[in-house]
């Protein structure tokens, strides 16, 4: 295996790793904060995307249909909030989480009844899909990088907006201390709808920029929402430092385990069995992490409210 | 006629033939996976069989049918409790449609262990074909392995030495890998199999790179071949190592793949440009049915019904199974795909094509047959299968 | 009397006397329209139900809400299918064997998962779950990921028992109200009050001298144990066993179960196992949509009895 190859693969591992960051961060912090179990976070990623795939195709502009994907996202966060989490936030977390599946369960159907069952495209303009070369022969595509580069800005976004503002100070504080914080008279269902709404539009946002990858479809959120929930389990729930140190973790385990897993099994195995083997066990690497991870810290890599 | 499905174009003409229907129906279940992100190929499957049923007045046959819809979620356990409440609930003479596989292994023994007929409107696993085939089952598609032989016989005529195959991990992807190494005369560089499901292939992709063979040869059918098309648009593979495949590129996921799907070539033995009077007839129809180009699951369901319906018309309605089978090996209907006979297996004999991709002047993309790759093929494992010629 | 019973009944017991109604009058409607249930239907809810009702006792006794349930009733099917593979078939041997698995399995996860608490407890239990259905995907000896057909269905001292569905619906009902009567013995003795103070007050249970973890992992193992028989029953039924049996949304689906038909109480999950079963059929066979129509309904319930009643609240 050549140091260029294994680059390469780790930038991939990168780039699911911050797609991951930007779906767990705002459940990481809804949770953090409301002690909310929001299951319905894999639909506001699948929501945003087809958002974002029509209004790019009705306004004609990539750009625009981006950014007004995301607004209708923000915008899709608050009339849910509105409508249902606001009469759960004080039920039980069971409760939370058979309504919240009932949302899976009705956006994934509803979806596929108005835009078909079968997946949508959002059309890169032309200059973003492209490949980037490297002076070694290798290459990497545009939108990877971007995707890269998007989830760093909104790690960096996030950090300054939790610890140096006031409205960060107080998620910070409703995520340690909510009865406290509610006791000195800060409305703390207005800071809920706040953080639940920019939660889905981050959401959605990570929802187009995988959907240009991957095409668009009802259950892209899915999978997308057990790898989140992995990811803030791991990184210790209400910590957005621990998702995205937990989000590259993952990212990187997962793709560099499906890079290299049967190859490696290949040594002990017969290649049949290696080819049939290698696929399972690299899927089940980020779990045994988990295992791992909460084995020897039960509560994650780092106590809620850094 | 009566449905207990009532979503769909036709179900205010379905409604209203229910008055009409008096004597004892024929009873047919129809199987897909209609939830789940495979539910796209579920659904084209269902509405060309429905169509094919509204076409004829709701009326398989000339006699009142009864079609029962129900979704096996792509669960074989839900399949099989789905299938008993189709035999048990409805007393259905005739299971059709199934998409996977892996379901129709699961459903064909109570079917054919209660002497029902059983007609796949898609799958086509490799046992059934072979030495546990039975003289109660007929497909209107084909066995797994044969498309992908047939994109083994162009690879082998266009010249290409090297191949990567990336497969999804299940026996559908492995009946893919041996029907393709099974014709193949060059060298198989990389076998990747990756789970079912998966959506990014930036790992594959980039060990792909690595490898520099002259073609990948894939099979992912619906949202996954949507993924791993775009995503190898997107690479830097595009220019040096084509791409080439089977059941992933058509009128399910060209939707979603749109123009980075243009100059992909894979096989199939029909596309909707067939130039025969009864395909022109259901492309039409069904795009004003539906608003969409039909894909050849489509085209697998519409033929379901017309067989049904042929082998219905030749035992004058009679509802008796081992009269109706008889019927079905004399193929009692014309194929919207032209030439089709039945194997011993009941697996079809068949044309393959290669097959490129079109953008029409509406913009909507469509696939489209050219030259002929295999001449009524018939696949690699009805000599294990101990039934007489049909 | 029986008027101030009932409403007494309704008052502690809202979900139970919201849901019995519509499920009585939906079984009913269902034989007056034609779709009457047939003995599969039944007796895959059954098998449900006992999956179901082993977690109900970890759940609403213990607090320990386990999203890898599954996979010991699918790993039960798995010993079915492994030990009829090598002609073995007796039904109480597999069903020891499958207990026997089932229950190991937990034990052996259950001593890592229970350090964890809340939704750490939530996930880590799937994470177990998943490396289950994975390790089953990745042994082509049984199908890989497509599963494979049960060569032979298990026989009671070489007695076909369950040949028919109607037979395996009638042992697996038995079955069910064997491990009602068993479990709310169980609720109500030394051991149950034990299991419940641990979760209710940990700190207190600790305090006067008590170790939580044999309580809770002696639970945590026999919940398995009996979601390895329902595995079996559900394998002969089926006759075809894939990784899917072992699936998170299997899981998810047995604690959805559990909550719709009400936390704490052993007949609520039975309440709720048969109605999900029977929704999923019925309403698949109304509409492609069936699952839309599902998410309305339990969204209903949810709001409707949000104003009735609170579940425990288990701490993160």
């Amino acid at each position: 295996m050549s140091p260029a190859l294994l680059a390469v693969q780790i930038l991939n591992g990168l780039d699911l790793g911050f797609i991951l960051f930007l779906v767990a961060s705002g459940l990481t912090l809804v949770f953090g904060v409301m002690d909310f179990i929001n299951l319905a976070h894999g639909v506001q990623y699948m929501l945003g995307a087809y958002f974002a795939a029509a209004l790019i195709a009705w306004s004609g502009s990539f750009w625009l249909g981006l950014v007004l994907g995301a607004a209708a996202s923000l915008a899709m966060g608050l009339v849910l909030e509105w409508t249902v989490f606001r009469h759960l936030a004080r039920a039980g977390h069971l409760e939370q989480v058979l309504a919240t599946f009932a949302l899976i369960l009705i956006f994934t159907d509803g979806v596929s009844m108005i835009f078909g069952a079968g997946a949508l495209s959002i059309n890169l303009p032309p200059s973003l899909a492209q490949s980037v070369s490297f002076a070694n022969g290798f290459s990497y595509p545009l939108w990877r990088l971007l995707v890269i580069a998007a989830g760093l800005a909104v790690a960096l976004a996030l950090w300054l907006l939790i610890a140096r503002t006031r409205l960060g100070m107080l998620v910070r504080a409703g995520s340690t201390h909510p009865h406290m914080v509610q006791a000195l008279g800060v409305d703390i269902d207005r800071l809920f709808l706040l953080v639940f709404a920019f939660g889905a539009m981050l959401a959605g946002f990570a929802g187009t920029m995988a959907g240009a990858l991957t095409g668009v479809e009802p259950t892209m959120g899915d999978s997308v929402l057990i790898l989140a929930f992995v990811v803030i389990v791991v990184g210790g729930v209400g910590s957005v430092r621990g998702a995205l140190i937990a989000a590259l973790l993952i990212g990187l385990v997962d793709t560099l385990g499906r890079a290299f897993a049967t190859d490696i099994m290949s040594l002990f195995l017969s290649r049949s069995s290696a080819a049939s083997a290698g696929p399972a066990l690299a899927s089940m690497l980020i779990y045994v992490l988990m295992a791992l991870v909460l084995a020897v810290r039960p509560s994650g890599l780092f106590a809620s409210g850094d | 006629m009566r449905t207990k499905h009532r979503l769909g174009i036709s179900c205010v003409a379905l409604m209203a033939a229910t008055v009409a229907a008096k004597a004892d129906p024929v009873r047919i279940g129809l199987m897909a996976t209609l939830s789940g992100p495979a539910s796209v190929l579920g659904t084209q499957v269902r509405n060309g069989f429905m169509l094919g049923v509204k076409e004829l007045g709701g009326k398989l046959g000339g006699q009142p049918t009864t079609i029962t819809i129900v979704d096996d979620q792509f669960k074989p356990d839900v399949a099989v409790a789905r299938v008993k409440d189709l035999l048990q609930r409805d007393h259905v003479d005739i299971v059709t449609g199934i998409v996977f596989s892996n379901i129709l292994m699961a459903v064909e023994k109570p079917v054919l262990s209660a002497g029902k007929l059983l007609i796949s409107a898609n799958a086509g696993p490799s046992p059934l074909a072979g030495a546990a085939c039975s003289p109660l089952y007929f497909s209107t598609s084909f066995q797994n392995d044969t498309v992908h032989m047939a994109m083994a016989d162009y690879a082998n005529a266009e010249g290409i030495k090297k191949v990567v195959l990336i497969m999804p991990n299940y026996q559908a992807g492995k009946d893919a890998a041996a029907g393709f190494k099974h014709d193949f005369k060059g060298k198989i560089v990389d076998e990747i199999y990756t789970p079912l499901g998966q959506m990014d292939f930036s790992s594959e992709l980039t060990k792909v790179a690595s490898e520099k063979p002259d073609a990948i040869y894939t099979f992912m059918p619906g949202g996954m071949g949507v993924a791993l098309v775009k995503q190898y648009h997107q690479s830097a593979l595009v220019g040096k190592v084509k791409l080439l495949s089977g059941d992933t590129v058509d009128e399910t996921s060209l939707p979603g793949i749109q123009d980075a799907a243009l100059g992909t070539i894979s096989a199939s033995h029909w596309a909707p440009n067939m130039d025969n009077p009864q395909n022109k007839v259901f492309v039409a129809s069904y795009e004003k049915a539906y608003g969409a180009p039909p894909s050849f699951y489509a085209a697998q369901g519409y033929d379901a019904a017309k067989l049904i319906d042929g082998a219905l018309r030749k035992t004058g309605g009679k509802v008796d199974i081992e009269a109706l089978r008889r019927a079905m090996d004399g193929v009692p209907f014309k194929s919207v795909r032209g030439a089709f006979k039945f194997n011993n297996n009941g697996f079809p004999i068949e044309n393959f094509y290669q097959v490129s991709i079109v953008k029409r002047p509406d913009g909507k993309f469509v696939t489209k047959a050219g030259p002929k790759v295999m001449t009524m093929a018939k696949d690699i494992y009805s000599g294990a299968c101990k039934l007489p010629p049909r | 009397m029986l008027l101030h019973r009932l409403t007494d009944f309704a008052r502690r017991e809202p979900t139970t006397a919201l849901l019995a109604p519509v499920f009585i009058i939906a079984l009913f409607a269902g034989q007056v329209l034609g779709v009457s249930a047939p003995a599969t239907l039944l007796a895959r809810a059954a098998i449900f139900a006992i999956a179901a009702l082993s977690l109900s006792f970890i759940l609403g006794q213990g607090g320990m809400v386990s999203l890898g349930h599954a996979a010991p009733m699918g790993l039960g099917a798995y010993v079915t299918l492994s030990l009829s593979m090598l002609g073995f078939k007796d039904l109480l041997g597999v069903m020891a064997c499958a207990f026997i698995v089932g229950a190991l399995f937990s034990a052996l996860t259950g001593l890592i998962a229970l350090r964890t608490r809340g939704v750490y407890f939530i996930m880590i239990t799937l994470a177990f779950a998943q490396m289950a259905y994975y390790a089953m995907s990745s042994l082509s000896v049984f199908g890989g990921t497509d599963g494979i057909a049960l060569p032979l269905r298990s026989t009671l001292f070489g007695w076909p028992l369950l040949r028919s569905d109607s037979a395996t619906a009638l042992l697996a009902l038995g079955l069910l109200a064997a491990l009602f009567w068993g479990l709310s013995r169980v609720t109500r003795s030394r051991f149950g009050m034990a299991l419940r103070a641990s979760h209710l007050n940990e700190a207190r249970f600790t305090a006067l001298g008590f170790e939580p973890l044999p309580y809770r992992l002696m639970a945590y193992s026999f919940a398995g144990g009996i979601s390895a028989l329902a595995g079996v029953l559900l394998a002969n039924l089926t006759d075809y066993i894939a990784p899917s049996f072992l699936d998170w949304h299997r899981s998810g689906e047995l604690i959805v179960m559990v909550v719709l038909g009400g936390v704490a109480r052993p007949f609520g999950a039975i309440l709720g196992a048969f109605a999900l079963i029977y929704l999923e059929s019925l309403l698949g066979g109304l509409t492609q949509y069936w699952n839309l129509a599902l998410g309305l309904i339990l969204l209903a319930i949810v709001l409707a009895r949000g104003r009735f009643e609170r579940t425990a609240r288990i701490a993160p």
